[in-house]
């Protein structure tokens, strides 16, 4: 007996585990988690672990600190105004994605989808790692005393990290997205394909089980689809680095990404401890803050932009032509542009604004209706000197003396302005907006010896 | 005759150290290993605790202690994955008997004989793992086969000088 017992003792202690690990396979814990016996076996290796690593990360961090916050400061200056220009553009980007960001959430309202907004989040600190490359695990120093739960979202700013996997009072287990046995919920940006991100055997991150699609191309950004309800929708995930075929799976494929974040030095991460449906406040303050700054500059590109486009409404002289021979005027100083009324027509014919009688008033058959509206006929023009009873109003004065201007639009010298629209936009035929045009008034006639009124001209 | 003069070899050349080495050696190794991939990521790729338990097995050429000794130390580092208990757990406690039992056999302090040792071990520990982790548990996950052999090779170099350092600890006669 004493000749086997060193296999015997081996296969003891064999057996005891192999009884270990099919408990651990076959009772799962219910809440997700593991057995209370295994998660007190893994809180002692970590609590052996973690203080030394704490120590040596917050030596490390203290170094670290000292040189760039009082030695390391050569170039701080340069690198804030570089900093404050990019916060600059970044805000005018912003402003412009602002509509496009609220005619998304107009159409998710109407799909009554939710959007989930980082609300809160924990940065906390990687302290140490599984140590194996069969698990991609990493420690940071914050737990449940932190306020962190299993299953929450592990971000960095360029991407997300992975999630909460067990967490303890003052550490927590953070399950990277290239770790074999994790999971998430991604889609490609740009085809809009989904499918399940788990890491492979060499630590990279790639989509498996997918149908293969000529259209998904090596630089491709994937983002999170926000299924998994873990990572909120449209975090970064990576790029597309290469499409290979699964040979055990023809005729899937995986395809390989390169991750946003770099997963191989992570040092700060952040924990999403909370998402709602509602933009932050202080999200939405910068939002408004960068809308005031982008209408600020659009507006003051708009005016140089019609002021470089139209300069004669700016610099009544910037039009005029000088004639030959003769030197082009000097730019005059920059003035306030007046109105953006259209200059008066010098001969007002069909196309003339308020030229053309409405359409409602028009019958089937007949050409004009009314021939006040008629175009004139060039015989018919006369002199200011013919008596008006030989001739026809021209169109022109018909405008001047027939259409009531609006209060005010009327000017000193009888030009007819344009009446003044309730809606800035153009007039629409059968749109309600649509200002009406005004009856036209037919004066009463006037004796024999004088032409009938309405029909000729008037006597300057 | 043959089986007492092994027993006399294994009397004289049998290796004994301070249990705060015992203690420690392992501890740091273990500590190294969580450590060191923060900073090289490809750190990950040697086994300091494998080569610890291979190094004790070896040098102590009791195949209990050495199948106690792969046993604690695998079972830590589960309980630092996200694995269930018991893989590395089970490999490392195999490790640990038969690279016992080889010491008994060989001369074990020449560099090239742990160079082929730590490459045979390193590749049965891998073996076993994967073994386990495919067949007894059901994991469907991928191996790369290259990537295990690079494993092999890495930790058979970096094990001869490890195993030289670890020299350095032993008390002397």
């Amino acid at each position: 007996m004493s000749r086997y017992k060193n296999i015997l003792f081996l296969v003891a202690v064999l057996v005891f585990q192999i009884i270990g690990l099919a408990v651990q396979i076959r009772r799962p814990n219910p809440t997700g988690g593991d057995q209370p016996a295994v998660r007190l076996i893994r809180y002692w290796a970590i609590s052996l672990m973690s203080p030394p690593e704490k120590v040596v990360h917050g030596s490390g961090t203290g170094l670290r600190g000292m040189w760039s916050n009082y030695l390391d400061l050569r170039h701080v200056r340069q690198q804030n105004q570089e900093l404050k220009q990019q916060v600059g553009r970044l805000q005018l980007e912003q402003a412009g994605l602002l509509e496009d960001a609220r005619q998304g959430q107009r159409l998710q309202t109407l799909l009554a989808f939710k959007e989930h907004y980082i609300s809160s989040t924990v940065p906390a600190q990687v302290i140490g790692t599984s140590g194996t490359d069969q698990s991609r695990i990493l420690y940071i120093d914050k737990g449940a005393k932190d306020g962190l739960k299993p299953d929450m979202a592990v971000i960095t700013p360029d991407g997300i990290v992975g999630k909460l996997k067990d967490v303890y009072a003052h550490t927590s287990q953070v399950l990277v997205i290239n770790d074999q046995t994790s999971g998430a919920g991604v889609l490609l940006e740009t085809t809009r394909l989904r499918g399940v991100l788990r890491g492979n055997a060499l630590g990279q991150p790639q989509i498996i089980n997918m149908l293969p699609d000529e259209r998904v191309k090596p630089g491709e950004r994937v983002i999170t689809s926000g299924g998994d309800q873990i990572y909120p929708r449209g975090l970064p995930v990576g790029v597309v680095d290469r499409v290979v075929a699964d040979t055990q799976n023809p005729p899937y494929i995986d395809i390989i990404l390169k991750p946003a974040a770099n997963l191989g030095h992570l040092e700060e991460l952040l924990v999403i401890t909370q998402a709602s449906d509602r933009m932050p406040a202080k999200e939405q303050q910068d939002l408004a803050q960068s809308a005031a700054q982008g209408a600020a500059v659009s507006q003051q590109r708009a005016s140089d932009i019609l002021a470089e486009r139209l300069p004669g409404l700016s610099d009544p002289t910037a039009l005029a032509d000088p004639g030959p021979g003769q030197k082009p005027a000097p730019a005059a100083t920059p003035v306030v542009p007046p109105p953006l009324h259209p200059p008066p027509a010098l001969h007002a014919d069909h196309y003339s604004p308020l030229a053309t009688p409405p359409a409602a008033s028009l019958t089937p058959g007949q050409a004009v209706v009314d021939p006040k509206y008629a175009p004139a006929p060039k015989s018919q023009v006369a002199p200011a000197d013919k008596p008006a009873a030989e001739t026809k109003l021209p169109a022109s004065k018909t405008l001047a003396s027939k259409v009531p201007a609006a209060d005010g639009d009327k000017t000193d010298t009888g030009v007819p302005v344009k009446p003044k629209h309730p809606a800035t936009g153009p007039a629409v035929p059968g749109d309600p907006a649509k200002p009406k045009v005004p009856k036209v008034v037919v004066p009463a006639p006037e004796p024999a010896a004088e032409p009938p009124a309405g029909n000729g001209p008037q006597p300057q | 005759m043959a089986m007492s003069a092994s027993l006399a070899r294994r009397e004289l050349d049998v290796q004994r150290y301070p249990l705060i080495v015992v203690i420690l050696v392992p501890l740091v190794a273990i500590f190294l290993q969580v450590l060191i991939p923060r900073f090289v990521p490809k750190f990950d790729l040697l086994d300091l605790p494998l080569l610890v338990t291979i190094y004790f097995s070896v040098g102590w050429r009791n195949p209990i202690a050495g199948t106690i000794t792969g046993a604690i130390i695998g079972l830590v580092q589960d309980a630092l994955t996200s694995q269930p208990l018991g893989m590395n757990g089970i490999s490392q406690c195999v490790v640990g008997f038969f690279a016992a039992s080889l010491g008994v056999k060989i001369d074990v302090e020449n560099p090239g004989t742990r160079l082929l040792i730590n490459f045979a071990f390193t590749l049965m520990n891998i073996g076993i793992y994967l073994f386990i982790m495919h067949h007894m548990l059901a994991f469907h996950v991928r191996t790369n086969w290259l990537h295990e052999a690079i494993k092999a090779v890495i930790n058979s170099i970096v094990g001869v000088f490890f195993f030289d350092i670890l020299d350095r600890v032993r008390p002397r006669d």
